[in-house]
Order: C-alpha cells, then sequence, then structure tokens
C-alpha cells in the first residue's frame, strides 16, 4: 500500500497527523528539502507528498523534478498564515507549457 | 536548401513522394492528438482551479479551528492529545490512460469508517474546538486527494501536449516545406534532362540526315 506524506512547520502538520497520515514536521526550507529528498528516494513508497507553500518556494527546482513522473504527486498546500498564492501558479505555469501563454487571463 | 546532397534521380524522387506522404499522415494525426490533449486538459485545469481554491479555503478555516484549539489548550495536552492516530489511511494507484498518458487514479481507504472514531483522544481533557478542527481537516481532506490527482493529471498533460506541439510544428514548418522543395527540385532537374535529351536527338537526327542525302 501506498503512503501520504505531509511536510510542513509543526503546527501546519499537526491536524494532518490526527486524520492517519505520515507527517514530517519541518523547521525551514532546508530541512523540509531534507526529508523530501528522503522520501523520494529509490523506492515509490509516498505516491503523494503534501507540502507547505513557504517551504516549496525554496525547493522548486527538487519539486520540478518530478514534475513529469506519474509519481511521487507533490502538491502545494497552504500554511498557516493562508495562501500565499503558490499553488496558483503552478496551474499557471501548467497552462503555459501546454498552450505555450497565458490563456486563463489573471 | 535544394541542391545539396540529394541526387536527381527517379529512385529519389519515389522516396521523397513516400516520406511527404507519411509525414503528411503523420502531421495529420498528431495535429487530432494535439486537439483533444488540450480539450481534455482545458477541463482539468478547470476542474484544478475549482478544487484548489477548495482546498486553500477548507484548510484555512481548519488551521484557524485549530488555532483557537490550542489557544484553549495547553502545547502539550494538544500534542499528547494528536500523538497517536488512530485513523490511517490506505492508499491505492492505479493508472488511467487519456490519450496514451498515463495519469495516476488515487483510490483511498481510512481504517475507521466511522466518522466519530477520528478522534484520536478521550474527550475529557481535550476541547470542542479541537473536534471542530479536527472534522474540518477531515473534510477538506477529501478534496485535497482529489487535488493531488487532478493536479498530477494535468502536470502530465501539459508535458504531452508541449511535446505533441512541438513534434506537429516541427513537421509542419521543417519536414513537410523541405520534402516539397526537394522535390520540386529533382522534378525540374528531370524535365531539364529530359528536354536536354531531346534537344540533343533532334541535333543527332539532322546531322545524320545530312550526313546520308548530302543536302547543303
Amino acid at each position: 500500500m501506498l503512503k501520504i506524506a505531509v511536510i510542513g512547520g509543526r503546527d501546519t502538520v499537526m491536524g494532518f497527523k490526527a486524520l492517519g497520515l505520515e507527517t514530517y514536521p519541518a523547521a525551514d526550507a532546508a530541512e523540509a528539502g531534507r526529508v523530501l529528498k528522503e522520501l523520494t528516494r529509490g523506492s515509490d513508497e509516498y505516491a503523494i507528498i503534501y507540502i507547505e507553500e513557504g517551504f516549496a518556494a525554496e525547493l522548486s527546482a527538487e519539486i520540478n523534478k518530478f514534475k513529469d513522473s506519474p509519481t511521487p504527486a507533490i502538491i502545494l498546500i497552504p500554511g498557516r498564515e493562508g495562501s500565499i498564492g503558490l499553488g496558483q501558479s503552478a496551474l499557471k505555469a501548467a497552462v503555459e507549457r501546454a498552450v505555450g501563454t497565458n490563456i486563463l487571463g489573471d | 536548401m535544394a541542391g545539396k546532397a540529394i541526387t536527381p534521380t527517379r529512385m529519389v524522387l519515389k522516396q521523397l513522394k513516400g516520406r511527404l506522404k507519411t509525414a503528411r499522415r503523420g502531421h495529420k494525426l498528431l495535429k487530432d492528438k494535439r486537439d483533444e490533449l488540450m480539450r481534455q486538459f482545458m477541463d482539468v485545469v478547470k476542474l484544478n482551479k475549482e478544487l484548489r481554491t477548495r482546498v486553500e479555503e477548507g484548510l484555512t478555516g481548519a488551521f484557524a479551528s485549530l488555532q483557537v484549539a490550542s489557544a484553549i489548550m495547553s502545547p502539550e495536552m494538544l500534542e499528547q492529545a494528536l500523538l497517536y492516530p488512530r485513523q490511517s489511511v490506505e492508499l491505492g494507484l492505479k493508472y488511467k490512460n487519456i490519450m496514451s498518458v498515463n495519469v495516476p487514479l488515487y483510490s483511498f481507504q481510512t481504517k475507521n469508517n466511522d466518522p466519530s472514531e477520528i478522534y484520536p483522544y478521550g474527550f475529557a481533557q481535550t476541547s470542542g474546538e479541537l473536534d471542530d478542527a479536527l472534522d474540518k481537516m477531515a473534510r477538506v481532506f477529501q478534496d485535497m486527494l482529489e487535488l493531488a490527482q487532478v493536479e498530477k493529471t494535468m502536470q502530465l498533460l501539459a508535458e504531452e501536449i508541449e511535446k505533441t506541439r512541438r513534434r506537429v510544428n516541427a513537421l509542419e514548418y521543417v519536414m513537410i516545406p523541405e520534402l516539397e522543395e526537394n522535390i520540386k527540385y529533382i522534378s525540374m532537374k528531370l524535365e531539364e534532362n529530359e528536354n536536354s535529351t531531346k534537344v540533343r536527338l533532334l541535333k543527332v537526327k539532322e546531322m545524320v540526315l545530312q550526313e546520308a542525302h548530302n543536302f547543303k
């Protein structure tokens, strides 16, 4: 069976723990990056990895590596402070890649 | 372009014509593939946009509730309450084929299906706000799972569309014009050869006749 991981600040991941997901609290982006590397190394054990937006900003190179492979899906989630729009920008990037220009109009 | 390494013979002409036909056919097929992928992609994008908004709103709400709960309860108590989850999630993964792109389909199963069973703590020492927060969390999680699926699909489709678009363009603007030009070059060259042969024959005939009848 495959697993779902959540990487984020301690406060962010706390709630997910109760849902039965595997949580990896990280203090800063560097630590989050280390955890992400650890999780994606070798086996495809983790099918989905949710990562807090605030950390993802600095890990975009690492995250983009997995864009074209079917697993794992790395999905940005807003942190405690609310959304900073990074998740939406991933959507825009995909549209731009496919169409060649941003046709969503925002 | 024309006049470089191609030899103007009938055989090469035939080969080039065959390749042009294949290229045209491939171009049409790839164009259709691109259009269909694009249609699917736009649907996925729309869905993704909706889900993303919903998840972000849901999570913000859940975090706010959690914040309230953590304000009421002591950090140690909160930690303790959530330390050992009663719920566990099992994720199944299958693939669906959209126009030869394999996109993931997640199916998940929670170990405890009773919604009141999600709270991994006794109610005596925790506040009601925590229950509320977890409830919201559990609800938004359904959307989060779908979001993961949709977002991955979107990314994979985007990659495939990009690839297909490149191929279509390469065929349309490079391969096909080049082949056409080469074919034109060869057929012109062949015609020229034919003409010069004809002229030569006429000339020879004239010379032979002159010799035989001794005109002049």
